[in-house]
């Protein structure tokens, strides 16, 4: 029952094999035994999660239950959830209780998955390796000596650990996918502007999106199905008829174009990375797809790019917090202007202080042009690069890290080697296209994953490729002895 | 480039952030660090690219401003998440003597 997909448990439920309140009470008594050790849950509230369960069987016993009514699922801790302590991984809400759902939890509610918990995260999603947390690191199951990856790490760990079955996530510049590779899950971040941003803490806010993190491809079509979808509260929302991201998935991939950009493919790669995905190529090749090589010639700058936009807009958003409406206010100040200054560095991590620095410095007088526009004239460059790339193929492969879990404290005391450890992911940000990240491999030991990046809208089609990829690997179905 | 404790304590002046001196000489490195890490995208030719500020060239939409939530149960409970709150409004230092 510990492995088994979202759509198992769905059919397990249907089947009466077994009731929502059953599986709730076996993953919180997971979460008991386990999270001692890998800190993936914040925030766990029995009765909140049984009582859900109850009214799913409730649901079900009346005839009204849809495709994943009594699933348990845990949400990433930036997600406002009424009557749930909300943190968003800072000291700033430690005691925050989220007055209102955002929409993805809304939604989720609405579809009848259960809520397990809150999940750990790098302070407002700052970080990629949820060493940035205030409520402590993250542990990667697979060797709690390492980082889970991040933003989305307790996500990824509760997964890995089958702490949850699936998890919420959300991706500024990898952080949903970063995560899933270095815990061995499938992760995908959608098309900018599908799921709504309501409620979901504003870290970048033209760059951040929502996505589902579990086991397989199918298992995150399912979960994107639940919470995807217009919702006129977000202005950056999108107004699309609502799709079944599920409907491409037996798609045979017999002439799929997979486009391998040549600034991923260099010499400069990591050995065992490269292999692990030269490996997966050939699996697609088998399955009747072909490679063609591409080009990103902009993409090289996507990094300083990215690190100039996100700071500039996380520089706006967090102003917020001003110890006046909600959030931590320092028990000392001598003025207005005083209580602003201490609550804020007080409520605040180091990581969030450097980057409200940076982005303060690059919208201030003088350097606007030079850093911001500039920025955003590469990013204009970076999306025209894909759209390019998506005239010669009809999805984009490459890593999707640098290399496989790396061990505590290795990148933490430089930003700049922490920054870089998303390189392969940030410019699919800045163009606001989907991808995501599938299990294609070990590394001693250590899972690794690709990452498939397609044009606009393209969810269905990439979920279609990693499916095809699931149905012939394993990858996706192992998880870390320690936890089974 | 090279910041000066000066340009750390101005930014962070702006950004409502309280640094002590040796938290200022930190940020000063890792500032430098990472503005080097940037520095090469200054020198890319971008004559005539029009800047991207959103992922999608769509319109923002504008909705009618009207008080959506307006039940007094649902303020109390934002204003009870406040440092201090009196007779429903946020109390902050006095400003003006």
């Amino acid at each position: 029952m510990i492995n088994a997909s979202l759509k198992d448990l769905a059919a397990a439920l249907a089947a009466k094999q077994v009731s929502s309140l059953e599986l709730t009470d076996l993953y919180l008594g997971r979460i008991a035994q386990h999270n001692p050790l890998i800190n993936a849950f914040v925030t766990v509230d029995e009765e909140k999660s049984r009582t859900a369960a109850k009214a799913a069987d409730a649901a079900r016993a009346a005839g009204n239950a849809g495709p994943l009514t009594g699933v348990p699922i845990a949400h990433k801790d930036i997600f406002c959830q009424d009557g749930w302590r909300t943190t968003c991984g800072s000291r700033m809400l430690e005691n925050f209780i989220a007055p209102y759902n955002a929409t993805v939890i809304e939604r989720c509610n609405q579809a009848g998955l259960v809520p397990l918990g809150k999940v750990n995260m790098d302070e407002f999603a700052m970080g990629s390796s949820n060493e940035t947390s205030y409520y402590g690191p993250v542990r990667n199951p697979w060797d709690t000596d390492r980082v889970p990856g991040g933003s989305s790490g307790g996500s990824a760990a509760a997964v890995a650990a089958r702490l949850a079955p699936a998890a919420t996530g959300t991706d500024t510049g990898g952080s949903i996918r970063q995560p899933a590779a270095l815990c061995g899950l499938t992760g995908l971040k959608p098309s900018y502007g599908t799921v709504s941003r309501w409620g979901m803490i504003a870290f970048a806010s033209s760059l951040d999106q929502a996505g589902p993190m579990a086991s397989s491809a199918e298992d995150c079509g399912l979960l994107l199905n639940a919470f995807a979808g217009f919702d006129p509260k977000d202005s950056t929302s999108l107004e699309r008829d609502n799709e079944d991201y599920t409907r491409s998935l037996d798609q045979p991939l017999k002439g799929l174009r997979i486009g391998l950009p040549k600034e991923f493919f260099g010499a400069d790669g990591d050995a065992a990375t490269m292999a692990a995905i030269e490996t997966a190529l050939a699996e697609y090749r088998k399955l009747g797809a072909e490679t063609v090589e591409v080009s990103l010639p902009s993409i090289g700058q996507s990094v300083s790019a990215y690190y100039v936009i996100a700071p500039a807009e996380a520089s706006s958003n967090l102003s917020r917090f001003d110890g006046v409406r909600y959030g931590y206010r320092a028990p000392e100040y001598n003025d207005l202007n005083d209580m602003y200054a201490k609550s804020r560095a007080q409520g605040f991590g180091e990581e969030v202080k450097r980057r409200i620095l940076i982005g303060t410095y690059v919208l201030s007088h003088g350097y606007y042009d030079a850093y911001y526009l500039q920025a955003q004239r590469i990013r204009r460059l970076i999306a025209n690069d894909f759209d390019a790339a998506f005239k010669q193929c009809d999805v984009i492969a490459s890593p999707t890290t640098p290399g496989a879990a790396f061990k505590f404290g290795e990148k933490s005391a430089d930003p700049v080697q922490m920054y870089l450890s998303d390189i392969y992911t940030i410019g699919v940000n800045l163009a606001g296209i989907p991808a995501l990240s599938h299990p294609c491999g070990e590394i001693n030991g250590l899972p690794t994953g690709m990452q498939l990046i397609g044009p606009y809208f393209s969810e269905h089609r990439l979920l279609n490729v990693a499916h095809q990829y699931q149905q012939v690997t394993d990858w996706h179905r192992r998880m870390p002895a320690a936890f089974a | 480039m090279a910041f000066t404790p000066e340009d750390v304590q101005r930014l962070a002046k702006l950004a409502r952030i309280e640094l002590g001196s040796e938290q200022i000489s930190a940020t000063l490195g890792h500032l430098d660090n990472i503005f080097g890490m940037i520095a090469d995208m200054r020198q890319v030719n971008t004559d005539g690219i029009a800047p991207m500020a959103h992922a999608c060239d769509v319109a923002q939409r504008l909705r009618t401003d009207v008080v959506t939530e307006g039940s007094v149960e649902q303020r109390d409970r934002c204003l009870a998440l406040a440092p201090e709150a009196e007779a429903g409004l946020f109390l902050v230092p006095k400003v003006i003597e």
